[in-house]
């Protein structure tokens, strides 16, 4: 049981590291004026209600156009990005935000997937263990289940009937 | 006349269909020969039938026939010829009949490939493929007609029917509203067309699985049958994807090529699973193991290649409201549960029957490794099922839906793709049955300290950040392992042969066509990977504000605005087109010409990017805004995309491999009876 653990835990690590990393590297506004770099970084974790699936930073219409002078008004305000982002939530709903939010039902998109991993890999496991031969026993012996006869023909049979 | 006689043609090939799925199904029952002939003449004929209507549809396109409804919501006087013949496929009517067409066209090859060979399964196999057959022409039938006519009624509103509607005129617009701009490219001769047949090819293996079900036979058989239908379907499955994020990166002016949208998750579902099964068959025709497993991956393709067709077709992505008001959209749901369930009962029903013939020897060995490797493309493609998905069910669930962007994705699935690329380094080295440790381990030594040479290096060259480390290090492993294999096989050949190292080489790849073509396919996503590592983790952006003549800054880059033209094209474009230098150490390396369209009728603008490639790296300007009269400058958004065009030449080594892999080969059949002949005995 004990590599099971192991496998199953190393992913569930991988996981909770690949999960945890952008958390650290969101910086607060830096000082000086708003350039638009300063506007995409913000605009490229949001996406508008009516083009769907174009993130904001790249968005050419004119409605978009106007959510990036919006981000630009807040940041020159000194906002912060999370500000700017909580503002845009209160305004058009958690659905302009690119990365779902951990609230309320959402907090399931981030939930089942490293679950049905564990599950994937726990019933993988109990296949491997169910099916491996006992520790003691040797291992390359042929399982005496397998009647050799029958399979070769079978086998012959069916490439037989496959060629010719 | 045309519209009456392609959808005459569509009826009796929708009758055609479920008179051959009811005439074999009764013909296996009852033993009758003479009635499974009629039934495959009757499938048979639904080729030339559905080839008729998505002619008669293609010349009604082709001569500008904007009284049909389909006709004139896809094409325009203005459009090329060629974009109103691919017009076939850009609407959701027409490409529901082209996804008939193809599917006729296989059921017809298969039936006339295969019928000697495999007459046990063919009754069957005409069920099911008639059934799928049966579904879609029968959408095309009854709601989402292609052929149908605009008429106005009393009240002024528009309706499109087959039949003149009681008090109804005739319409006859004068042009039509045109394809939707974002289609209007040269992508769309090759790229719709390649994931239909992805799509549909998978429908044989499907075919032939239940086919064993139902006939009860446990043997792998029906893997063998269709292994060259399922690689040459995921083929061009993965050809479809590959050049669908080509398009998007030339067209949709983003700066990459993937963007987890859902439709573009849509079709790589049925591409993980059905790599995984790929995979998988080798452990049933090897050792005869998971047989089960083997069924359920075949099952799930299935099911995902429809729900895929639903997703990009249903208009359910936008909204779960969609769902109600499209009428297609229940029938899709209904048809998915209902073939997943009987597959799934047909499954059941042969559980037992279905035991492996062999247990595991040792839980090092090939075995596991495969199964690890499915464990991964299943993980994938749950977290991928799962966030297509979401939006949906928060939706139903809280009246509010979000969206699941690629943040998600690269977080959720990277650790996991990470794993797989590496996977892929070490388990063609782990023998079947039973590997020794030791054994494995000299042979991953000097890749594996050929990966930290790598890494050491580009830590010298400066690389900090750890996740590309661990990318291009596990792709040295993987590069290190399997060009090793490549080496260690030829060296064997000319010790045994004395061959030249070249004839070694040549004649060792095509005796074991379908290992060295696996190979291959293993070096192409290694090639990808570094392309994919490359532009994810490096990729560095700017936008700023020039007047003419000044300039912006990027990495090694300048970029200068030389001027601006704005100017109308004839297909009714409103078009500025920017003129930048690009500068590379201060030297002149390329002019670009960055646009934005305009499409007047539609008012839908797109951002055509300008691209200077290498296989360095791609310079990728776009023109974000103007002032009208070009004196105060344009506002441009610059990318530079390290190794992206990686990805590219990795996807033309990916097509080399499946060839390799695919290619049908007369004197492997012969040795493999050999083999069975000569191993018999040993068994005995």
């Amino acid at each position: 049981m004990r590599k099971g653990f192991v496998l199953v835990s190393a992913l569930l690590v991988v996981w909770l590291a690949a999960r945890a990393a952008p958390a650290a590297a969101q910086g607060a506004t830096p000082p000086g004026p708003v350039t638009d770099d300063d506007v995409n970084r913000v605009a490229k974790l949001l996406y508008c209600p009516v083009c769907e699936n174009i993130p904001l930073d790249v968005c050419p219409t004119q409605a978009c156009i106007q959510w990036r002078a919006t981000i630009r008004e807040k940041l020159e305000a000194g906002w912060t990005e999370q500000q700017i982002l909580d503002y845009f939530v209160t305004q058009y709903g958690e659905r302009v935000l690119a990365r779902p939010s951990t609230r309320g039902i959402n907090i399931l998109v981030w939930i089942i997937p490293p679950v049905v991993l564990a599950a994937g890999a726990f019933f993988l496991w109990r296949y491997l263990k169910s099916m491996a031969p006992a520790k003691s026993g040797a291992a390359l012996a042929v399982p005496a289940n397998e009647p050799p006869t029958d399979e070769y023909t079978r086998r012959l049979e069916q490439e037989l009937k496959r060629r010719f | 006349m045309l519209a009456n006689l392609g959808y005459f043609a569509l009826v009796i090939a929708l009758a055609a269909a479920v008179y051959a799925a009811v005439m074999a199904g009764l013909a296996a029952d009852r033993h009758k020969p003479a009635w499974l002939a009629s039934a495959r003449h009757a499938a048979l004929l639904t080729w030339p039938l559905t080839t008729l209507a998505c002619l008669a549809l293609i010349a009604l396109l082709l001569t500008d026939q904007y009284q049909l409804e389909y006709v004139h919501s896809v094409t325009s006087r203005a459009m090329p010829l060629y974009l109103k013949v691919t017009a076939l496929w850009g609407g959701q009517a027409g490409s529901l009949l082209f996804w008939s067409w193809l599917m006729s066209t296989f059921t017809g090859a298969a039936l006339l490939r295969k019928w000697d060979r495999d007459r046990a399964f063919m009754p069957f196999v005409i069920v099911v493929m008639m059934i799928t057959l049966g579904f879609f022409i029968g959408l095309v039938v009854f709601f989402e007609n292609p052929f149908v006519r605009l008429w106005q009624v009393a009240n002024g509103e528009v309706v499109g029917s087959m039949l003149a509607p009681a008090g109804g005129l005739a319409l006859l617009p004068a042009d039509g509203r045109g394809l939707n701009p974002l289609l209007r490219h040269p992508g769309m001769i090759v790229h719709p067309p390649m994931l239909y047949i992805g799509f549909v090819s998978f429908v044989v293996p499907y075919a032939f699985a239940m086919a064993a079900l139902i006939t009860r036979r446990a043997d792998d058989e029906w893997i063998r049958t269709t292994r060259r239908w399922t690689l040459v379907g995921w083929l061009f499955l993965s050809l479809g994807l590959i050049m669908g994020g080509r398009w998007a990166y030339d067209v949709l002016g983003w700066g990459g090529y993937w963007g987890w949208d859902p439709v573009e998750n849509a079709a790589f579902l049925p591409w993980l699973t059905a790599t995984a099964f790929l995979h998988s068959v080798m452990i049933q025709e090897k050792r005869g193991m998971l047989k089960k497993w083997n069924m359920v991956l075949i099952i799930l393709t299935y099911a995902l290649v429809i729900f895929g067709t639903f997703l990009t077709r249903s208009g359910v992505l936008s909204s779960v409201h969609a769902f109600a008001q499209s009428a297609i959209g229940p029938s899709f749901f209904a048809f998915i549960a209902l073939t997943f369930v009987a597959s799934m009962y047909l499954l059941f029903r042969e559980w037992d029957h279905l035991r492996g013939e062999r247990q595991l020897d040792s839980l090092l060995s090939r075995e596991t490794a495969f199964l690890l490797n499915n464990l991964l493309f299943l993980g994938i493609a749950a977290v991928v099922f799962w966030g297509t998905v979401f939006p949906m069910i928060s939706e139903l669930a809280t009246g509010q839906t979000i969206t699941v962007g690629p943040p998600f994705y690269n977080q959720a699935t990277g650790p996991l793709f990470a794993a797989l690329v590496f996977l892929m380094g070490v388990a063609p080295l782990v023998a079947w049955r039973q590997a020794s440790a030791r054994q494995l381990g000299r042979l991953l030594r000097v890749p594996f300290v050929g990966a930290l040479l790598v890494v050491a290096g580009l830590m010298l060259a400066g690389i900090r950040n750890w996740g590309a480390l661990l990318g291009f290090g596990i792709s040295a492993f993987v590069a290190l392992t399997t060009l090793f294999e490549f080496w260690r096989g030829t060296r064997a050949r000319m010790r045994a042969t004395g061959e030249k190292p070249l004839a070694a080489f040549v004649t060792l790849i095509g005796r074991n066509r379908r290992r060295y073509g696996g190979y291959t396919i293993h070096l192409a996503v290694v090639i990808m990977t570094i392309g994919i590592v490359g532009s994810n983790f490096f990729q560095i952006e700017t936008q700023g504000q020039l007047k003419p003549g000044e300039q912006l800054t990027l990495g090694r880059y300048v970029v200068t605005f030389d001027g601006l033209d704005e100017f109308f094209t004839e297909d009714g474009r409103q078009v500025a087109r920017a003129t930048v230098s690009v500068y590379r150490d201060g030297r002149f390396i390329s002019q670009l010409h960055p646009r934005r369209d305009f499409y007047v009728d539609s008012g839908q603008p797109m951002t055509i990017p300008g691209v200077r490639s290498t296989i360095e790296d791609d310079v990728y300007v776009l023109l974000v805004t103007w002032e009208p009269l070009a004196a105060n400058g344009a506002t441009f958004k610059i990318y530079v995309n390290p190794l992206v065009n990686w990805v590219w030449a990795g996807g033309g080594v990916f097509i080399l491999g499946t060839l390799v892999a695919a290619w049908p080969d007369a004197a492997e059949a012969r040795r493999r009876l050999a083999a069975a002949v000569a191993a018999a005995p040993a068994r005995l």
